[in-house]
């Protein structure tokens, strides 16, 4: 099963699939741990090393879990693999994450090696506090390298530092660099060359404060920092005076609420004439192809079943694609740590804290990495309710579904004036809808069996940074070939099978229609559960088909339609009109609002959680949610649309 | 001393601020001792909050929301129940900070 995010958590159910298991020690090749504290530039530095592309944003505590990738280095020589970590501030974890970190360094894990080296990472315009992290690292007494990371912006806000009097101080190599833009990276390819030699060399002498002490350790940095005749860079003002805007008591709630909102207009408006001309395109080249298979079951299958069940998914990419661009600016800007202040007073209504808030925005493009997020959360219960309930939030999956059903049965009348449309108005509501519902289940589960005491929440400030093209393009192009990939697996398979099912058994040699064929059994077989909620048996295999990703639906759909359509140009969108009534429309909204269809979700709810238990009470809690809130909304509906 | 002490207290009629939730926007101060469980407060000390050191307290999110803190060279949020135990010095010399 494909999963819908990124290569990074997928890494994570298969624990580095890339690397050969060492037979012996001497061919095991040399691990390399990247260390540094949140935010400093670890998985920037390990995807310009490897060439991988690890998840990146501007704000703490994006990765949460270990990652190997090959070094690729200029000369050729003994092989290098480099390992992402967690950020940590020290080696006493809190939270899952830092654990992680801890034991990897600490040789502790039973699926993983431990590292022969450390590049620690630190960032240069805070080294006064950053360097209190190079005492335990250094205990460690592997050989090190320590990075002094956004030299770039050091320089510009006036800072300055000693690199060989560090060196000389700290007694192991020293380097200025950019991450970012890739500045200084000569030096660490020399580190990693080298450090095949110097393994079995004894470990540097210098002396450490005594770990448990931090004021002590400061003092150290302090101290180091001074010899090293560090200079701090002027605060960065443009943080300030956009904090000054973000965070006013006016201005502050005013600019959230219009950010949300010009996303949902925009996911509407400028993405349809892409998904106009992708349509269109899916459309001719269709029947372009047609012409060239002769008229048959053969060309059924391709055609109507294929071409159509998969099309009808992708013409959805550029929506997706749009929605991600935001989460991406929001991400890498900064901007995020914000909100998750702005919203820490209203979780903490509900029982949780602002900390859960960044996975449940996070959740808004897909639950999976965001699950593996909830790992910065220290507290166990907080984070066990922030697991059940980021299915709730509306998933990119549901995207699709949402956009046909109301596309097909919302009229596109402007309201309060021209600001707004009612299909955006109505999908934004279903996003609000999917928010109050997990906040409202955190309520209960926090008031319930996950009841603990008020934790505290506590979260650094990233400075504001402008999100670059490269970086924004880069996540766009990640996205586009998940997304592809899964509709030409997945769903092209649902679609072959649905087509298959659809044309069986032979009547005298020939098809059945739709109606006598084994998928209309098998959908009337569940149509008496789904009946009171105003759906019909086609819906029904939509249903069934969606227990492995939401969107599979929409194929699922398109391919029915496909076959039964006589007129070739019919779309999806009027197909449904003509087969679902608008109340019907409405629950099957709600449907998928609620139901957790996803299989990806329930492997990393059970893998997170450690068992079956939570990930089934999951399902079970979200299906009767799911065929509650549709039945009432269906009989509401039908009462008041009569 | 006594004197100085008293005279001190009698000059403020308000109730002194002791912690740093009291505390305006942008008046600095020095920190004194955290009453939290160790924890907590290690997390804290890590990220800076360590007594003798100085913090200036910053934005606050709206609506009373967490604040965020200037604190060794970064930017730290705080809720204000975690804040109020973080006791800050009262004597002459933090006064001084404040006039610099």
């Amino acid at each position: 099963m494909s999963s819908c995010h990124g290569d990074s958590p997928r890494a994570g159910l298969l624990p580095n699939p890339s690397i050969p298991l060492p037979r012996s020690a001497q061919e095991r090749p040399i691990i390399v741990a990247i260390v540094g504290p949140p935010n400093s530039g670890k998985s920037t530095l390990f995807n310009r090393l490897t060439g991988l592309r690890q998840k990146v944003a501007n704000f703490p505590g994006v990765t949460v879990e270990h990652r190997m990738g090959k070094a690729k280095l200029k000369h050729q020589g003994q092989e290098v693999f480099l390992v992402d970590l967690p950020g940590v501030y020290s080696l006493h974890p809190r939270a899952e994450d830092e654990q992680v970190t801890h034991d990897v360094l600490k040789g502790e894990r039973a699926d993983f090696p431990k590292p022969d080296a450390v590049i620690l990472i630190l960032d240069s315009t805070n080294l006064g506090r950053n360097l209190v992290l190079a005492a335990p690292i250094l205990s460690l007494g592997m050989p090190t390298l320590v990075l002094l990371n956004m030299a770039d912006d050091l320089a510009v806000r006036g800072g300055k530092v000693d690199v060989s009097a560090l060196s000389a101080e700290l007694n192991c190599p020293v380097a200025l660099i950019s991450a970012a833009k890739g500045t200084g990276i000569d030096r660490i390819q020399q580190f990693l060359l080298g450090t095949a030699a110097k393994l079995n060399a004894p470990p540097p002498k210098i002396e450490l404060p005594v770990l448990q002490d931090i004021p002590k350790c400061r003092q150290w940095a302090a101290n180091i920092g001074n010899r090293a005749s560090y200079r701090a860079p002027a605060p960065p003002i443009w943080t300030r005076r956009l904090d000054a805007v973000f965070l006013h008591p006016v201005a502050g709630p005013v600019i959230f609420l219009a950010i949300v909102v010009a996303v949902f207009q925009s996911i509407f408006s400028w993405a349809q004439p892409a998904m106009d001309a992708l349509q269109q395109g899916m459309l001719v080249s269709g029947q372009w192809l047609g012409h060239f298979l002769p008229d048959g079951p053969l060309r059924s299958l391709l055609i109507d079943g294929a071409w159509k069940g998969v099309g009808s998914v992708i013409v959805f990419l550029p929506q997706i694609l749009l929605l991600f661009l935001f989460i991406g600016i929001l991400e890498d800007s900064g901007y995020l740590a914000r909100a998750a202040l702005i919203a820490d007073r209203t979780m903490a209504k509900f029982g949780l804290q602002g900390k859960s808030f960044i996975p449940l925005l996070s959740a808004y493009a897909c639950a999976v990495p965001a699950i593996m997020a909830t790992r910065v959360i220290e507290n166990k219960r907080d984070r066990l309710a922030t697991i059940m309930i980021a299915p709730l939030m509306t998933c990119s999956a549901r995207l699709p579904v949402y956009t046909l059903l109301i596309a097909a049965f919302i009229p596109n009348v402007h309201i309060f004036g021209n600001l707004f449309s009612l299909p955006a108005a109505v999908m934004l509501g279903m996003y609000v809808l999917g928010f109050v519902a997990a906040v409202a289940t955190a309520r209960v589960l926090k008031s319930s069996i996950l009841k603990s005491e008020r934790s505290s929440f506590v979260l650094e400030m990233p400075p504001y940074r402008l999100p670059t093209l490269r970086s924004l393009g880069l996540r766009l192009l990640d996205r586009s070939k998940v997304f592809l990939r899964r509709a030409g697996t997945v769903i092209l398979l649902v679609a072959l099978v649905i087509w298959v099912f659809a044309h069986l058994p032979l009547e005298n040699g020939k098809t059945p229609p739709l109606d006598h064929s084994y998928a209309a059994a098998v959908g009337k077989a569940v149509e008496p559960v789904i009946k009171p909620l105003g759906f019909n048996w086609k819906i029904g295999i939509g249903l069934i088909t969606s227990l492995a990703a939401r969107e599979v639906i929409v194929g699922t759909l398109g391919t029915i339609y496909g076959i039964e359509g006589d007129e070739p140009t019919q779309g999806l969108q009027r197909a449904v009109h003509q087969d679902l009534s608008t109340a019907g429309a409405i629950a099957l909204l709600i449907f998928f609002a609620f139901a957790m269809q996803c299989f990806s979700t329930i492997a990393i709810v059970k893998r997170e959680t450690g068992g079956w238990k939570w990930p089934i009470f999951q399902f079970s809690y979200m299906l009767a949610l799911a065929y509650a809130g549709s039945w009432i909304a269906y009989h509401l509906a039908s009462h008041f649309l009569a | 001393m006594l004197f100085r002490k008293r005279f001190w207290t009698r000059s403020r009629p308000t109730t002194p601020v002791r912690t740093l939730a009291e505390l305006p926007t942008g008046q600095r101060c020095i920190l004194d001792r955290l009453d939290l469980p160790l924890e907590i407060a290690r997390r804290l000390m890590e990220l800076g909050f360590l007594p003798g050191n100085e913090i200036v307290p910053a934005k606050q999110a709206p609506g009373g929301g967490p604040r965020v803190f200037r604190v060794d060279g970064s930017e730290v949020a705080l809720r204000h129940d975690t804040a109020a135990k973080l006791y800050i010095r009262r004597n002459p010399e933090s006064d001084l900070v404040v006039l610099s």
